[in-house]
């Protein structure tokens, strides 16, 4: 095998995998919070409800959040090919992955919201609805708002699992860094590329990381 | 002001029940402050978060300024609320929001306008003397300065009411009594009724009108705090009371002490102007009678003096019975102990 030879990499390649994977992890990051968000807060809500009918549709959610969580992600990704053809009319590239990437993202991230939500203090939520508070203001201006460090760090975590699971996503079509490394490295036995496209995403995750941390310090008040 | 119809509350369910207020009713008047003491666990707490329904009550119905709490639905309940302030032992600000932006809080939920709310908030933070530090978080502030924001909260949405929840037990005796001095103020410039639970005498003893002692989830005293406090009943209230001023075991060494002749020891009270008066020694000059004092305090109850001295009383039996009666005439509180 020898020493390693960088001299053969195609960096147009390299930077046109880079690119796919900020947009895989940008567009699929946008719609798990879209998602997860409400269903977090919805879960948060629901499962501290002293309505037997509301805690019966609590467990169901629950359990359906758990399993979305417990299939190993590049199971469910096969799983959802059909799923993704019918919604973004391929299961290969950049968008062909977006639905998987989010499906298993989203139930993640509003398990992180619920989480988060919880560590409110109750008695702020109780002060607000002494105030004469509806669910709906408690829910906007003393839950988000009080939960946003807890927040952001499930953010920034959900992203960085984002990160591997589009390297995953290589498995099957998926664009990217991931696929580049499992092309050229696992395939085809040039390890050099399979380094680059790795250390690229082992500094997108500690710049994710960084910044993530740094948005929480921001704001926590505490 | 607060009518309280047979409030019943029941924790948890089947053998898991703890009840935490029994059939307990309760009025209070309009600009009073009325205070409710009792040892934890006796159902204060319960009682004061059922006055705005935080807590609702399993039986019975809450009344304020006229309306059924109990019979609103949702929407009118949270109307209804905006009407009655309240505090918190611990604060319970929005961690996240500026001092500023807690106070306007109450009026951002109810859709006052921006120019309102200035005009509002900064009135408000002048009258809690905070004006310097509206731009800071909680987080930056000492107890009393939180304990200031929270009433500056309260206050905000202009209510009737103000139910304070154990809201100087957090804080050390000097903000305590800064707090209970500010409490007193806003109680006689708005005219706002206030009920405070607490487990401090000295809390009831400085700024209430009335008072109400509860143990194991009912009322078992209530009065005026003069006399709730100078002539306790019930056994808990003694307690209360006791705990706050004096050491029983030295006194009833003294009151048994030997002695020779007629003797009788008596609890004398002084109540306002009469603290300050040389009473008992105009009253004992010339009928022989001597007397020691074996025990004294002198204080307030809000802003009036009362004085209490234990006293005995040495002499000819029927001089000192003489003298008891007149010391009754002159409108001082003879009570014989011994």
């Amino acid at each position: 095998m020898g020493g390693l030879d960088f001299s053969g990499i195609n960096w147009d390649e390299m930077l046109d995998a880079t690119i796919a994977t900020l947009k895989m992890i940008a567009i699929s990051g946008i719609f798990t919070i879209i998602l997860g968000l409400p269903l977090g807060i919805v879960l948060y809500l629901w499962g501290k409800s002293n309505n037997v009918i509301i805690r019966a549709v609590y467990s169901v959610l629950s359990f359906i959040v758990n399993i979305l969580r417990s299939v190993p992600f590049i199971i469910l990704m096969v799983a959802l090919i059909p799923l993704s053809k019918s919604i973004m009319g391929t299961s290969i590239g950049v968008l062909g992955t977006i639905p998987a990437l989010v499906i298993g993202a989203a139930p993640f991230f509003a398990r992180l919201v619920e989480t988060a939500l919880r560590e409110v203090d109750r008695g702020i939520i109780e002060a607000a609805q002494g105030m004469g508070a509806s669910t709906g203001q408690i829910v906007m201006r003393v839950l988000l708002p009080e939960a946003r460090p807890g927040l952001l760090a499930g953010v920034t975590i959900t992203i960085v699992t984002l990160v591997s699971y589009t390297a995953m996503s290589g498995m099957i079509g998926g664009g990217g860094l991931g696929d580049l490394a499992i092309r050229y490295g696992y395939y085809r036995y040039e390890k050099e590329v399979m380094i680059i496209a790795v250390a690229l995403m082992v500094i997108l995750v500690q710049l994710l990381q960084m910044a993530g941390d740094r948005l929480v310090r921001h704001f926590t008040r505490k | 002001m607060i009518e309280l119809k047979n409030l019943t509350k029941v924790y948890g369910k089947g053998s898991k029940q703890a009840t935490a207020l029994s059939a307990l009713s309760l009025s209070i008047k309009k600009g009073e402050i009325f205070g409710v003491i009792g040892h934890s666990g006796a159902g204060k707490s319960t009682l004061i978060r059922c006055i705005n329904l935080l807590e609702r009550p399993t039986q019975g119905e809450v009344w304020v300024d006229g309306v059924e709490l109990t019979a609103l639905r949702k929407h009118q309940l949270q109307v209804q609320r905006r009407k009655i302030g309240m505090i918190f032992q611990h604060f319970n600000l929005l961690s996240s929001a500026t001092v500023y932006n807690n106070i306007a809080f109450p009026l951002r939920l109810a859709g006052t306008e921006g120019a309102e709310i200035e005009r509002k908030v900064k009135e408000l933070l002048f009258l809690v003397g905070l004006e310097e530090h509206w731009n800071k978080y909680p987080a930056e502030l000492s107890g009393g300065q939180k304990q200031r924001v929270g009433i500056a909260r309260a206050l905000a949405s202009d209510p009737d009411v103000l139910l304070c929840d154990e809201a100087t037990s957090a804080l050390d005796p000097q903000t305590t009594d800064s707090i209970l001095r500010l409490l007193m103020d806003i109680n006689t410039k708005f005219n706002l009724t206030i009920v405070l639970i607490t487990h401090e005498m000295h809390v009831i003893q400085s700024i209430c009108d009335r008072v109400a002692v509860i143990h194991g989830g009912g009322i078992v005293e209530q009065g005026e705090v003069a006399q709730v406090f100078l002539k306790p009943k019930h056994e808990v209230t003694k307690e209360f009371i006791r705990s706050e001023t004096q050491s029983e075991g030295p006194l009833r060494e003294a009151i048994d002490a030997v002695h020779t002749g007629y003797t009788q020891a008596v609890k004398i009270t002084f109540l306002g102007h009469k603290t300050y008066e040389s009473t008992l020694s105009q009253v004992v000059q010339g009928t022989g009678v001597h007397f020691a004092i074996l025990h004294g305090t002198i204080s307030t109850i809000k802003d009036v003096p009362y004085g209490q001295l234990i006293v005995r009383f040495e002499g000819p039996a029927d001089a000192v019975q003489v003298t008891l009666t007149e010391l009754t005439a002159q409108g001082l509180d003879v009570e014989v102990i011994s």
